[in-house]
């Protein structure tokens, strides 16, 4: 097993450097640093000097791989390759256009997104797996069929619905908790609680949906039937043997996610006022912030295979049957 | 009244439909039966004719809301059962009459410990305390058979073999000491050896403890060794009833007559098996009339028109068939002088057909290994390998069937890929007439491949299911240029549908419109397609029901006689071998340790593995019945076979030698050669 891990932390090497070469061309020189700087600057009166300026003072002046008039290994160190791409290696992601360290930013607001996302993921698997276990129970019944007529009505309405409805009903005219906005500590629950059920509530329809055909599969296996012969009740069947192994499929979805939680929701983010790296993200793209924006591509890669590692890992805790070798 | 007389079980009526309460499709259509105490009753009938659901329907364990109940009583004792409710029915349930299944890889919960599924019953059922049932745990492993029982309690179901699933299986099913077992197909999914060791355990428990047991079973050859009354079903209903010499000596039903005609054997090997025309009715119609009487060559006026009634025969036997009414005697002689000319006729005309004899060898392997490496560590290093194919010779013959034999696992199928380079061999050679294969590449081999094909054990498996019948056939003509263009092409399909015995409208269907051995038909069919001289068949009758086995016999038999076909015949099935081979070759562990002409090998077996292999067979002549020899354990593992003789293990007949060096071949005469240190 730890054999295994090593290995496959060794293979993730040559993804990311695939990752690093990929995010490279495309910022660089798909997009060319002219390109960048009259963008930022704005479209009219853009002069060649204010341009050799813009890209001087964020150090985009320098050849892309192969710095010619340098000396000895500076040629290759005094690139734009070397400088913005090979430093993500050590996240080591330079400042940002307003000259504040990225690094530093993503360490701070990750706090706020992980706020939100770890209950959305928590109490939605909760809520998801005990609905579908409870149409699993009562399949090919009506309680069955207006359930996933529900699930269907559910995942069909956009999320933005959710999101706008959840603020009107329970902001607006419940005064429950504030529509929007963030605070340290205690305090934060009260803007947390209506973005965590919005988000809940949001993914219900395809969670429930999936984890009822799952389960549903499970129930036809021949295992079932032995457990029934025993003389079993259909809960002990359902929560002794169905959900045990309905976890198998389960897990493959789910756990490769957790990771990315600290990547924080774009959408959520925005409209709720949170300050995590989700808005952060949003607002990158809006200002044209290349240097956040490539910073968050190459974090979400990193993070995304941390989160294959930790599935095949989870496998072995509910699988007796995976050895990692 | 006493215990004699008063049934442990009592059915009477019982329906079962499913679907559509409008179109019900009768699954159990009116049964009745009673089962003893203390005795085996079997239930015997083909595959879909309604066993398992009557098993189901006992357990009322029946697929809801599809399956229904909808008539009959099942009395356990004095209750019926149909009136308790689902809650009573629970303590019924693995508490009174539990049940076993066919499938022991699948009928385990994977991710719960051996231990822990044995214990669930004994926690269910009894008020013990948790220090007791473990103890009880551990006496049920004892029980079936499994050694350690300490150690094994934590092991999860895929660390055990087949055969030890299945005796934890029982373990289950037996933990709370029921009165009736219903054993579903128990050893259907194992090899002969391990089948019978499963069988003499469930014996041994059922006089243990003096309880009663329902067999259900295809195989005629288990109920002739194992029970005491027995009943046929067909298409939903029992037709006949009898004790097991009764039915052995007498079988009255035209149907279970048709099942031991379709058995191969050596007996028959000069004549083509009887088969049952037509297929089983569809049971979603209500039926009027008899049956069997569509597919019956003994069928006459009345078994179209009325439904046949029950006719006792002999104390206990009794049969559901309008042959045995008593004012319809003389029809019933006449039918019988009919079918014994019938049968005198067949074995004359195949006898006088002249069969050219060939004997030049057409396809040899010589040295053959086939070893899979296995990787460990962190630099996926190869730390061992599976002996898969272990250094073996074979020869195929012009017109010949070879049957390479042996129980799962053994490494026949791995042979068979690699004589036709589908898995490339480790090392040794494999020559087709003058060309080396081992060598051959590319292009070239693509080429030679339509010499050789294969058809696969699982005809459901096999076949394309996006593709027309049509399509399947022509790819292979395609690949190998066979037919220069489509309208050729197309006509051959034609005489390659015909000649496998299928109407040539089916080139216009899909894969699964057809029943099983049909889909053989189809499989070998597109094996013809690019006209080759040899045909590697593994398993093709194991997932057949016993008349469509013969169907399929009868078809390769009758395509060897025509067109000069070789066969390599991979199977476990020895009647089917004494049928079919001219030449046997029996494999243990990846090598071959005993071959010859069929006559001499099977006669006069001498490797003591062959000699087991062939004595745990379950025979139906009971003349002939031979003692048991009974191998303890199971096949090791290829990975690290025993030293000396790989079957010194489980050999009854060990000397200290075998435990040191692997035997050389022995000459028993010039064609049949065997590997023991016994000789």
């Amino acid at each position: 097993m730890f054999a295994y891990i090593i290995r496959r932390t060794l293979y993730a090497i040559p993804i990311l450097i695939g990752v690093n070469l990929l995010t490279f061309s495309l910022f660089f020189v798909v997009n060319s640093p002219d390109d960048m700087a009259r963008m930022h600057l704005g479209m009219k009166r853009v002069t060649p000097e204010s341009i050799d300026k813009w890209k001087q003072e964020r150090g985009y002046d320098k050849p892309l791989l192969y710095n010619a008039s340098a000396e000895g290994i500076e040629k290759v160190s005094d690139t734009i390759f070397f400088d913005k791409s090979l430093r993500l290696f050590v996240f080591d992601f330079g400042s940002a256009d307003d000259g504040r360290d990225i690094g530093f930013d993503i360490s701070q607001r990750m706090w706020a997104s992980l706020a939100i996302a770890l209950p959305v993921f928590i109490v939605g698997i909760l809520v998801n797996i005990t609905f579908a276990m409870l149409l699993a129970f009562f399949r090919a019944t009506y309680i069955d069929i207006w359930g996933v007529v529900l699930c269907v009505i559910l995942m069909s309405i956009s999320s933005l619905f959710y999101i706008i409805g959840g603020q009107f009903l329970v902001g607006k005219l419940l005064h429950l908790v504030p529509i929007s906005g963030y605070d340290t500590g205690v305090s934060a629950i009260k803007f947390l609680v209506l973005p965590v059920i919005i988000g809940v509530i949001g993914g219900i329809g395809a969670g429930s949906r999936w984890y009822r055909t799952i389960f549903l599969e499970e129930i036809n296996k021949d295992y079932v039937r032995t457990a029934r012969a025993k003389g079993l009740s259909e809960i002990r069947v359902l929560f002794k043997h169905v959900l045990k192994n309905a976890m198998i499929p389960i897990l493959t979805g789910v756990v490769v996610v957790i990771p990315l939680l600290f990547m924080g929701s774009l959408i959520t983010e925005s409209f709720f006022g949170i300050p995590g790296l989700g808005s952060y993200t949003i607002d990158a793209i809006q200002n044209q912030d290349f240097a956040i924006v490539r910073a968050m591509v190459f974090l979400g890669s990193v993070l995304y295979i941390i989160g294959l590692i930790l599935t095949d890992i989870s496998y072995t805790m509910v699988d007796p049957r995976v050895r990692l070798e | 009244m006493s215990d004699q007389d008063q049934p442990l079980l009592r059915i009477t009526g019982l329906k079962t439909w499913f679907g559509d309460p409008a179109h019900p499709v009768r699954v159990v259509d009116d049964i009745s039966f009673d089962i003893f105490k203390g005795e085996t009753f079997a239930l015997l009938g083909e595959s879909g004719c309604g066993k398992s659901m009557t098993a189901l329907s006992m357990m009322q364990l029946v697929p809801s809301p599809a399956g229904k109940i909808v008539a009959g009583e099942v009395h356990l004792k004095s209750q019926d059962l149909l009136q308790l409710s689902e809650r009573q029915m629970r303590t019924v349930r693995g508490k009174h009459m539990s049940m076993i299944f066919q499938e022991p890889m699948t009928s385990l919960n994977p991710v719960l410990t051996i231990g822990e599924q044995i214990a669930e019953v004994l926690r269910l059922h009894s008020s013990d305390n948790e220090a007791s049932i473990q103890a009880q745990v551990i006496d049920a492993l004892n029980a079936v058979g499994i050694p350690d029982p300490q150690q094994r309690l934590q092991d999860y179901p895929h660390q055990l073999s087949g055969g030890m699933k299945q005796r934890v299986m029982i373990a289950i099913a037996l933990a709370a000491k029921p009165e009736l077992l219903i054993a579903d197909e128990p050893t259907t999914a194992l090899d002969v050896t391990i089948q019978a060791q499963v069988m003499d355990l469930l014996r041994k428990r059922q006089n243990n403890l003096g309880m009663a047991m329902l067999l259900i079973t295809h195989d005629l050859g288990i109920v002739a060794d194992r029970v005491d009354r027995l009943a046929v079903m067909y298409a939903g209903e029992l037709v006949e009833q009898a004790s097991r010499e009764e039915f052995f000596n007498n079988a009255a039903h035209p149907y279970s007559r048709k099942l031991f005609a379709a058995l191969p054997n050596l007996g028959k090997r000069e004549q083509s098996l009887e088969t049952i025309k037509g297929n089983v009715p569809a049971l979603d119609t209500e039926f009027k009339a008899c049956r069997f009487a569509d597919r019956c060559d003994r069928a006459w006026g009345l078994c179209h028109t009325e439904k046949p009634q029950w006719h006792k025969l002999a104390d206990g036997h009794q049969v559901l068939c309008h042959l045995y009414a008593h004012d319809v005697t003389q029809v019933k002689i006449d039918n019988i002088v009919s079918l014994k000319e019938k049968t005198d006729k067949t074995i004359k005309s195949s006898k006088n057909e002249s069969m050219p004899v060939y004997n030049h060898v057409l396809m040899q392997a010589k040295g053959l290994k086939v070893h899979f490496p296995i990787r460990k560590g962190l630099f996926r290093r190869i730390s061992n390998y599976v002996y898969a194919v272990d250094n073996i010779d074979l020869e195929l013959r012009k017109g010949r069937t070879l049957a390479l034999v042996g129980e799962s696992g053994c490494g026949k199928t791995t042979a068979g890929k690699a004589l036709l380079q589908l898995i490339r061999p480790t090392a040794g050679r494999v020559s087709y007439l003058d060309n080396e294969l081992t060598e051959i590449k590319g292009k070239a081999l693509q080429r030679l491949r339509a010499h050789f094909q294969i058809i696969f054990q699982d005809p459901y498996a096999s076949l394309n299911p996006r593709m027309m019948v049509g399509d399947i056939l022509e790819e292979g003509m395609q690949a190998q240029n066979i037919g220069s263009h489509t309208t050729e092409r197309q006509q051959r399909i034609d005489k390659l549908l015909e000649q496998v015995g299928l109407p040539v409208t089916a080139k216009y269907r899909y894969p699964h419109e057809f029943s099983g051995g049909q889909r053989q038909r189809i499989s070998i069919a597109r094996a013809l397609a690019v006209e080759p001289d040899i045909l590697i068949c593994d398993e093709p009758t194991s997932a057949l029901d016993v008349s469509v086995q013969a169907q399929t016999l009868n078809l390769l038999k009758d395509l060897q006689d025509r067109l000069g076909l070789s066969y390599l015949f991979i199977t476990h099935n020895i009647s089917v071998v004494e049928y079919l081979a001219h030449e046997i070759a029996v494999m243990y562990l990846g090598r071959i340790v005993e071959q010859g002409p069929v006559e001499s090998v099977l006669s006069e077996p001498q490797h003591p593995y062959t000699q087991a292999l062939l004595s745990a067979v379950p025979v139906i002549d009971k003349e002939h019945s031979r003692e048991v020899i009974k191998l303890e354990g199971e096949l090791p593992s290829p990975i690290n076979p025993p030293e000396g003789c790989h079957f010194h293990p489980r050999c009854p007949q060990v000397k200290d030698e075998c435990k040191q060096i692997y035997p050389e071949v022995t000459q028993i005469d010039s064609e049949h050669q065997v590997r023991c240190h016994l000789y």
